[in-house]
């Protein structure tokens, strides 16, 4: 009998617990109506994000979850999400890149209707965003996205060194002028090279940190600042597809020789596979003179209490001998396409393009990309990067956003990093068989692709 | 004493005892044969269904032109395509080589410091133990553990590695980088490979010097043997077997390792790393191209599996000699 009674108790407690939780899991339900997941990579401005997302909770009384993970797999995790037609994702903030394989997999929600009905206008922003973001195919009013996050590449400095009396007499009886932020890559050299070994507060620093990541897309996103100015284009543009020639020509060849020598010169030691984080780190802890790096981590380096506020200073990428480009970096905001939550996400967009809201997001760590904030008079005086932000912005130029980036952007960081960093050929022959790569890939791909102009 | 509670059928209304009777006399009519399927039947099931289904789906797709990132193109019949041009690719039979001389590599070195460990683990001394446990410790951490760590071991400012080889060389510690130059890196991640696996060697080892019967020893020690010629003539042939048996449980691990050189170098520096486990991650996980990557996931593993059967064939034939 004890063990019938014993019985008899288990049983009941697990029908009140069996309820207990039912009721829970049925509040949970109510609540899922009103709870939106938002997927991002984990950096600074997601931070901001976040604090951001608490007033529109605060008005619509929707909660915001978000998912935020690491850049170095990002894209694994997301574009496999996106892949399996996953519902973990609500909102996406996709890289610019995606945005074709996106919209022809339609892993996003067309944005035009509800553009129109919302009277959102994409001429409200910057161009070089509704293009790279937002737009597929390019340059067609097809929007899939609204610009959420402007970013490019551009660099940092070290003021305070950079004025000090003895460091700047010594650089004028070396090179002839004074020592200022570099406008052209050949004075950028000259300057890394200057600060390359040099003691300074009896520490060894180096010259330049500059991107050359090899698993994701980090050498790409750095040597192709270099590239666009030494003459590098992704196809002809007359003539779709057509890269002989434009790829490999002799200009990109010796934009992509300069990248080595860059490197070889006056990097840190063992930067070998770097990327963002290094680059922070490096710049942090006082190791180099300058850093390449993108503009969304410009915000947290001015407050760094050892490098930040008067000892940091911003330059726009410099330029080459055929052109002045920056890399463009940034994401759009998508609905996710599976989301059983569209409406609620439409709303989070709609309040999302507020010019309020907009203006608060720069204000708090986010790029805005609405022309009402970074074409305001008051703009450039409002943070002491946001002048080389705004001309960075003017000109962007970005990777392939093709359906087939990914295959893309990995065959550019096998050949590069391969002469760059593994000394294997020459930049013309680097060159020769990323054109060869990308017309295989172009050619699966069912595309027409000339080989000659 | 275990009470078993029977219900009293006579209670229970619409229930009657011949119905009971009936049901457990078919239970009883059970095969051994019935119920043994029966017990092995849900094993069975979920292998087919997270194994074998997965293998036969890989087979279809590795002959299709399926890209997950351009899922809208038409799927097509390739035929042996893929399988072709994974087999004519100058690239595909680069990471090959690479991969062959890291598993031969770390695979020898691992046997010569796995199988010296053991024979001195195998003594009796002082801290014998907690020895023995040191030893062991890298194989209980995980490979991403190991290569995060060594990452920062091996870094030439700040990492301890050069620090100590500048010691020996008299070269400044950040005038080499083990992990970002052609020369060192594929040494590197043999290195550390062997850092972590040598003691799993040193295990199966031990194993087998431990199954060396003593009268072996006594009665060549009667003959007045050298300790060198009892190595040679006794402890060394009888443990072939074993030695045989940890090259291919390492050989075949080492086939397939991923994330330990992930972490360490992605690869690089340029595709110097590049084992063909990286190459298939990147293929079917960021390039997507399905079909070619399932195709040449069945070449590895056919690859493996025919390597492996011609191996256990020959060591069958060392264990019977």
């Amino acid at each position: 009998m004890r063990r019938l009674g014993w019985l008899r108790s288990t049983v009941a407690s697990a029908v009140v617990a069996t309820a207990a939780l039912g009721a829970l899991g049925g509040g949970e339900a109510a609540a899922q109506g009103k709870q939106l997941t938002l997927c991002w990579a984990a950096w600074d401005p997601a931070n901001a994000l976040v604090e951001l997302g608490k007033d529109f909770t605060k008005q619509s009384g929707i909660e915001m979850k978000y998912e935020f993970v690491p850049w170095t797999s990002y894209a694994d995790r997301f574009l496999n999400e996106l892949n399996s037609h996953g519902k973990l994702c609500d909102l996406i903030i996709g890289d610019s890149q995606w945005i074709g394989g996106a919209a022809e997999n339609k892993w996003y929600v067309k944005l035009n209707d509800f553009f129109d009905k919302e009277k959102i206008s994409m001429d409200d922003f910057v161009p070089a965003t509704v293009v790279g973001y937002s737009q597929w195919p390019k340059n067609t009013p097809n929007y899939w996205a609204l610009p959420a996050m402007a970013d490019a590449v551009g660099w940092t400095y070290r003021k305070d060194w950079f004025s000090r009396p003895e460091i700047q007499s010594a650089f004028k009886a070396k090179y002839g002028r004074d020592l200022a932020p570099p406008k052209t890559y050949d004075e950028l050299k000259q300057i890394a090279e200057f600060f390359q070994g040099r003691e300074i507060d009896g520490k060894k620093v180096y010259g330049a940190y500059i991107f050359t990541e090899r698993g994701s897309e980090g050498i790409t996103m750095g040597v192709t600042n270099v590239l666009y100015n030494y003459g590098f284009a992704y196809d002809n543009p007359k003539k779709a597809y057509q890269m002989q020639g434009i790829v490999n020509s002799a200009d990109a060849a010796k934009g992509l020789e300069f990248y080595k020598e860059l490197y070889k010169c006056c990097t840190a030691p063992g930067m070998t596979n770097a990327y963002m984080q290094e680059g922070l780190d490096a710049f942090k802890s006082g190791q180099v003179a300058m850093q390449m790096n993108w503009f969304a981590f410009f915000p947290g380096l001015y407050k760094d209490p050892n490098v930040g506020g008067d000892k940091i200073g911003f330059f726009v990428n410099p330029a080459g001998p055929k052109g002045h480009f920056t890399q463009l970096g940034g994401q759009g905001i998508s609905v996710v396409a599976t989301s059983e939550h569209k409406d609620d996400a439409l709303a989070y967009i709609k309040w999302f393009a507020q010019p309020a809201v907009q203006q608060k997001w720069w204000q708090i760590g986010g790029y805005s990309a609405l022309k009402a904030v970074v074409d305001a008079p008051d703009f450039p005086k409002s943070a002491a990067f946001a002048p080389q932000f705004l001309e960075s912005m003017g000109i962007v130029k970005d990777f392939w956003a093709e359906p087939s980036y990914a295959q893309l952007l990995l065959d550019m960081q096998k050949r590069v990093h391969d002469y760059v960093v593994a000394d294997k050929g020459t930049s013309q022959q680097a060159l020769d068989l990323l054109v060869k790569d990308w017309t295989k890939v172009f050619k699966e791909q069912g595309k027409e692709v000339a080989s000659s102009q | 004493m275990t009470t078993i509670l029977q219900p009293d059928h006579a209670t229970i209304p619409g229930v009657s005892k011949p119905v009971t009777s009936r049901a457990a006399r078919r239970v009883h009519g059970l095969s051994d044969r019935t119920i043994a399927w029966l017990f092995v039947a849900p094993t069975i099931a979920l292998l087919l269904a997270i194994n074998i289904f997965p293998l036969i789906w890989m087979i279809r797709l590795s002959f299709t032109n399926l890209n997950l990132s351009m899922s809208y193109l038409p799927l097509r019949f390739v035929g042996l395509d893929n399988f072709r041009d994974i087999l004519t690719d100058e690239d595909v039979w680069f990471r090959l080589q690479t991969t062959a001389q890291f598993v031969i590599s770390s695979v020898a070195l691992q046997v010569v410091v796995g199988f010296g460990l053991a024979l001195l683990i195998n003594r009796q001394f002082r801290g014998h133990s907690f020895w023995t446990t040191i030893i062991l410790l890298p194989m209980m951490l995980s490979p991403a553990v190991v290569g995060n760590f060594w990452t920062l071991l091996l870094q030439p400012q700040i990492g301890p590695f050069n620090y100590l080889i500048s010691l020996f060389t008299g070269a400044p510690p950040s005038s080499f980088s083990m992990t970002g130059q052609v020369a060192l890196a594929p040494w590197t991640i043999v290195l550390v490979d062997t850092w972590m696996w040598a003691p799993y060697v040193m295990l199966i080892c031990l194993a087998g010097l431990r199954s060396i019967p003593d009268y072996i020893y006594e009665a060549a020690e009667v003959d007045r043997a050298s300790a060198w010629r009892q190595f040679w003539s006794i402890t060394l042939p009888m443990t072939v077997p074993f030695l045989m048996l940890a090259v291919l449980f390492r050989a075949i691990e080492n086939f397939k390792m991923f994330d330990m050189v992930n972490l360490l170098t992605s690869g690089g520096p340029g595709s110097t790393t590049e084992l063909v486990s990286i190459s298939l991650k990147r293929a079917a996980f960021e390039k997507w191209r399905t079909g070619y990557s399932s195709a040449l996931a069945i070449i590895l593993f056919v690859t493996v599996f025919g390597a492996a059967n011609i191996y256990v064939k020959t060591l069958n034939k060392v264990k019977q000699r």
